[in-house]
Formats: structure tokens, sequence, C-alpha cells
């Protein structure tokens, strides 16, 4: 009735009638995201079942996970842990590293940005080294730390610095001139500019910078610690495979998946909480 | 013509009837290097005096370099040779005396409408105590209606309330002069004409110099008391400035019933077609 009204409204308007947003229905969004999942299902169902015996079926890799979904945080001997603490050990390398990158990057940005000759500098060397995979800097690490957790952490630290510093840099570099006239007619000495007027005008290239290097970051533990073993997501992966235990690895496939969307999630909030501002669509 | 455009005017002498003058715009020129070696002459010989309470309106065509001379009065450019004096003191760097209004806002989006204006206010005025500055804070903000809408930020705003924001900003560091770069240039007719009203009226109450660059001929006439018109860029000169002969406070309706107002409006565009043709010539 509703509708038939606003049509009638739309036609004495003379607008056309298909102005109108592709997901009108809440209900589509469960639906279509829904279809698209069992699709997975079905193609998983099918290899599982006519092309190896390897794989169980998602209805096999359920049962078999039921244990470590309803326990999380076993302990059974030395090992012989819950997922959510190998989960935790992964978070602890991750959030680490990263921190200790941001710690580097974010300044390093910010100067490449103010100076022109800095960035001339620099620049070069984050071009150099950001095409290179981080887990090729394990050997390296390793041999200066001699420790498999210190070089994990260390790889995640050299992951989390490119993006940040590159987007940094650029926000930097960006800021609107108008926000600088202001400050410029009203005397504000460079150092304050810097505080009260490029630090919050870049805020938001810090955080896409942040986003791109906390999921890279996330990426890239599990390669990691495929190598180097010990407690860890990414260990489990591999742990699992050379027991043929193939339920294991797509439990893990999810529950990677899920924090890589809780951490994306948890940025975006802080994003919006220190600048007031909505995040960017990535 | 008025001014003539001529390097050799005797400068001594009109040095001499400039010092009691407000702002002094002296012999100005500003050009800009190419690559080919000529420089581009944007603004050529610009000589200008405005009075300590004289509102100016600056219209010219687009390209006209009006942009540019209020940019070197608020120290923001340089200028070639020539100068610009407040007071008698040359102007070389931007300052809190010569406030300015932009035509997009400015405004910092992280900030609140309050925040905004305080950060002005904590910036110009370090002697007044917190106290104080909450008060003149309170006290601009109320004075372009925008009490109500002060914990929002630039983002929940219409383009009419931000430039009030920009306009309490502007005035709550009481600036010897105010400069406003097109400010009601973003903003659709309705909302321009209300704006231009209540800046009127803060201006009617608190006279002070403010040179306002326009496009718009009957915003001219309807605020300023002398409208300079400028000649196309580049060697920008000034071609002609018109005294508006009706005493504040003004109604726009009265005004548009004079005939004073229509023989001025005709005369300013009739200046600004002359100058269009040429350009589209």
């Amino acid at each position: 009735m509703q509708r038939k009204l606003r049509t009638r409204a739309a036609a004495r308007l003379g607008r056309p009638e298909s102005v109108k947003p592709p997901f009108r229905l809440p209900l589509e969004r469960i639906v279509l995201p829904a279809i698209a999942f069992l699709v997975v299902l079905l193609v998983w169902w099918v290899i599982a079942s006519f092309f190896t015996t390897l794989m169980p079926t998602p209805w096999e890799a359920l049962v078999a996970n039921l244990d470590y979904i309803l326990n999380p945080f076993f302990r059974r001997g030395p090992g012989n842990l819950g997922i959510g603490w190998l989960l935790l050990a992964s978070l602890r390398r991750v959030l680490l590293g990263f921190l200790l990158g941001t710690l580097v990057a974010i300044p390093v940005g910010f100067w490449i940005g103010l100076s022109p000759r800095a960035m001339m500098a620099i620049n070069p060397l984050v071009q150099l080294f950001r095409p290179v995979s981080p887990v090729a800097w394990l050997p390296i690490a390793l041999s200066i730390f001699n420790l498999a957790n210190p070089s994990a952490i260390f790889v995640i630290f050299i992951t989390s610095l490119w993006p940040t510093v590159i987007n940094t840099a650029l926000g930097v570099a960006s800021v609107p001139k108008d926000y600088l006239d202001v400050a410029q007619v009203l005397e504000m000495p460079r150092w304050r500019q810097m505080i009260k007027i490029i630090w919050p005008a870049s805020l938001p290239y810090i955080f896409t910078g942040l986003r791109l290097s906390l999921g890279i970051a996330w990426l890239v533990i599990v390669a990691v610690e495929m190598l180097t073993g010990g407690i860890g997501i990414g260990f489990f992966i591999w742990d699992e495979w050379n027991r043929l235990s193939l339920s294991s690895v797509f439990l893990a496939v999810v529950v990677i998946g899920l924090t890589g969307l809780v951490l994306d999630y948890a940025i975006t909030l802080i994003e919006r909480w220190v600048t007031h501002r909505p995040a960017k669509a990535m | 013509m008025v001014k003539s455009s001529q390097y050799s005017q005797p400068s001594d002498q009109r040095q001499a009837e400039f010092e009691t003058d407000f702002l002094v715009v002296q012999d100005l020129v500003k050009a800009y290097p190419t690559a080919g070696g000529d420089p581009t002459v944007v603004l050529d010989n610009i000589n200008l005096t405005v009075g300590a309470n004289e509102f100016i309106a600056i219209i010219g065509h687009s390209g006209c370099g009006k942009s540019t001379l209020l940019k070197i009065v608020s120290g923001l450019e340089q200028a070639t040779s020539g100068g610009v004096f407040l007071e008698g003191n040359p102007i070389k760097k931007p300052g809190a005396d010569r406030m300015m209004v932009f035509q997009q806002y400015s405004l910092l989006p992280w900030l609140t409408v309050r925040e905004n204006v305080r950060l002005a206010v904590n910036e110009v005025c370090d002697h007044l105590s917190p106290r104080d500055r909450t008060d003149l804070v309170e006290e601009h903000l109320a004075m372009v209606n925008l009490t109500p809408a002060a914990e929002k930020y630039p983002d929940e705003l219409s383009g009419g309330m931000k430039q009030r924001v920009g306009i309490a900003r502007a005035l709550a560091i009481r600036p010897k002069m105010l400069l406003m770069d097109e400010p009601f240039g973003a903003l659709d007719a309705l909302t321009r004409g209300h704006l231009q009203r209540q800046v009127l009226d803060i201006w009617e109450r608190n006279p002070q110099a403010v040179m306002m660059i326009t496009h718009d001929v009957d915003e001219a006439i309807y605020m300023a008391d002398r409208i300079v018109m400028m000649t196309n860029g580049p060697n920008a000169q000034i071609g002609e400035i018109l005294e508006v002969p009706f005493d504040h406070p003004r109604d726009r309706t009265a005004l548009r019933e004079s005939k004073e107002y229509y023989e001025l409006r005709n005369h300013a565009l009739g200046f600004l077609d002359n100058y269009f043709e040429q350009m589209a010539a």
C-alpha cells in the first residue's frame, strides 16, 4: 500500500521509479551471503566426496572438531592445548611485532612526509624492501636472535613497517593547505602545527596504514609459525597436516578468518573513537 | 579609469597622505616565474587604502587575481614588489590581526564547532585566563546562533552553518581586520542572503575594517562602503572604485526600491560585462 502511494507520488513528480537502493530488504543481506557460503560448502562437499579420500566432508569436519569448538581452552599435557591457547599465542606475537613496528613506522612516516629530503633518502629503501615477502627475513632474524619466538616477532615487526610508513607519509604530505593556512594566520608555531593540525589531519591515513599492516601481519604469522614451530595457530595447521587430520586444518582456517575480521573491526572502532569520523571503507 | 597603471607615481606624496590610513596597499606587483622565462604578472601596480571601519568589496572576473590580493594582505603570499602596510607597519607574514574567512570554510573536521573556535582563541588570546577564553568562545557562538550546534562536528553541518563557524572563529580572536575570500560563494541563494544579513548586523554593531572578495554585484552593493572593481588578469589592475552612498544599517528591500541602487548596479555590471567581452574576444 505504502509502496503504491510512493510510486504514484513519484510518477506525479515525473521521477523514474527505479531509483532505489539495491539492498532494500534486510533479509537480502542475510540470504545472499548465506547462498554464497552454501555454494562454498557444496564445492567442498563435492571435492571431499569424489576427488580425495583425505578430506572430510563439511559435516564430518564439524563432528570431528566439536571437542575443539566446545573446549577452546583445554590443557592436556605439553603441546596438547586447546585452539584458544594457540590463537592467543599467535595473537601475542602479532600484536607485539605490530606494536613495535607501529612505534617505528609512524615517526619515520611522519618525518619523511614532512621533509622531502628524508623522503628522497628513505623512499628507495622502502620501495626495495616492501615487495620482499616478510618470511624471507626469518633466516636473518634467526641468525640474530637464535630463538624462534623473538624471530617471529621480528618478522611481524618488519611486516608492519611498510604500509604504515607509506600511508603516514602520504597523510602528512597531503594535509589540506587550507588547514595549514588557518594555522599560519593564527600564528601557530611549527611544532604546534604538527601536534594540533598535521597529526590529527593525517590520522585517517595512518589508520589505513595500520589496518593494512595488521592485516598482512596476521597473514604472515601463519607462514612464520609453520617454519618456526612452537605453540601457535600456524604450526597447528602444519602439525595437523602431518598427522593427516584435515578437519583440524579446516577449523584453523575458519578461526584465522574470524580473528582477522575481529582485528580489522577493532582497528576501525579505535579509529572512529580517535578521529570522531567513520573509518574509510577499504 | 580612475586609477592609472603607470609605475611612475609620485609615491612620496601619496605616502604622506596614506600615513593616516588603516591599511595601505602600495605599488603592489605580484608575478610568478614561468618555465618560458618571462614571469606572468598577476597583479600589476595595485594601490588601495582601507579605512579603520571601512567595508571594502573587491569584485572581478575569475582569474583576475583578487584572491591573490587578499592572500598578500593576509601574508600567506608575498608581493613581488611594492607592499602592504597595516597601521604603517609592513605586512610580511600571516598574523591573527588579519583573520581570514575562507571560501571553503577550512574548519578542522576532527574538532567540534566549539573546539574549532576554541582552537583559534587558545592560539591567539594566550594572555587571557581559561575562563575568559570560554566566555569569548561562547559569546561568538551565540553571535552567529550556533550555541545549540556547538557540540557538532563540521561534517554534520550545512554549508551555511559551517561558514557561520568560520565567521565566529574569525571574530572571536578580535582581529584588527577581517579578510573574507568569497565567504558566501559556496552557499545557496537563500542561505547566502541570510548570512549576508547576519554578517552585516554584526559589522554594523561593531564596525571594523573588512576586505571581502566577491563576484556578486548585489552582495557588494548591499554590504560594502566601497567596491573595488578589478580588470582582467593577467596584469590585473584596479579598474574603478565605486562609492556606495547608502547609510548603514541597510535594508535590502528599501535599497532595491531606490533608483541609485539600480544605477550603481548597472554601472558595476556594465564594467564587468565590458571586461567579460574582452575576455571572450
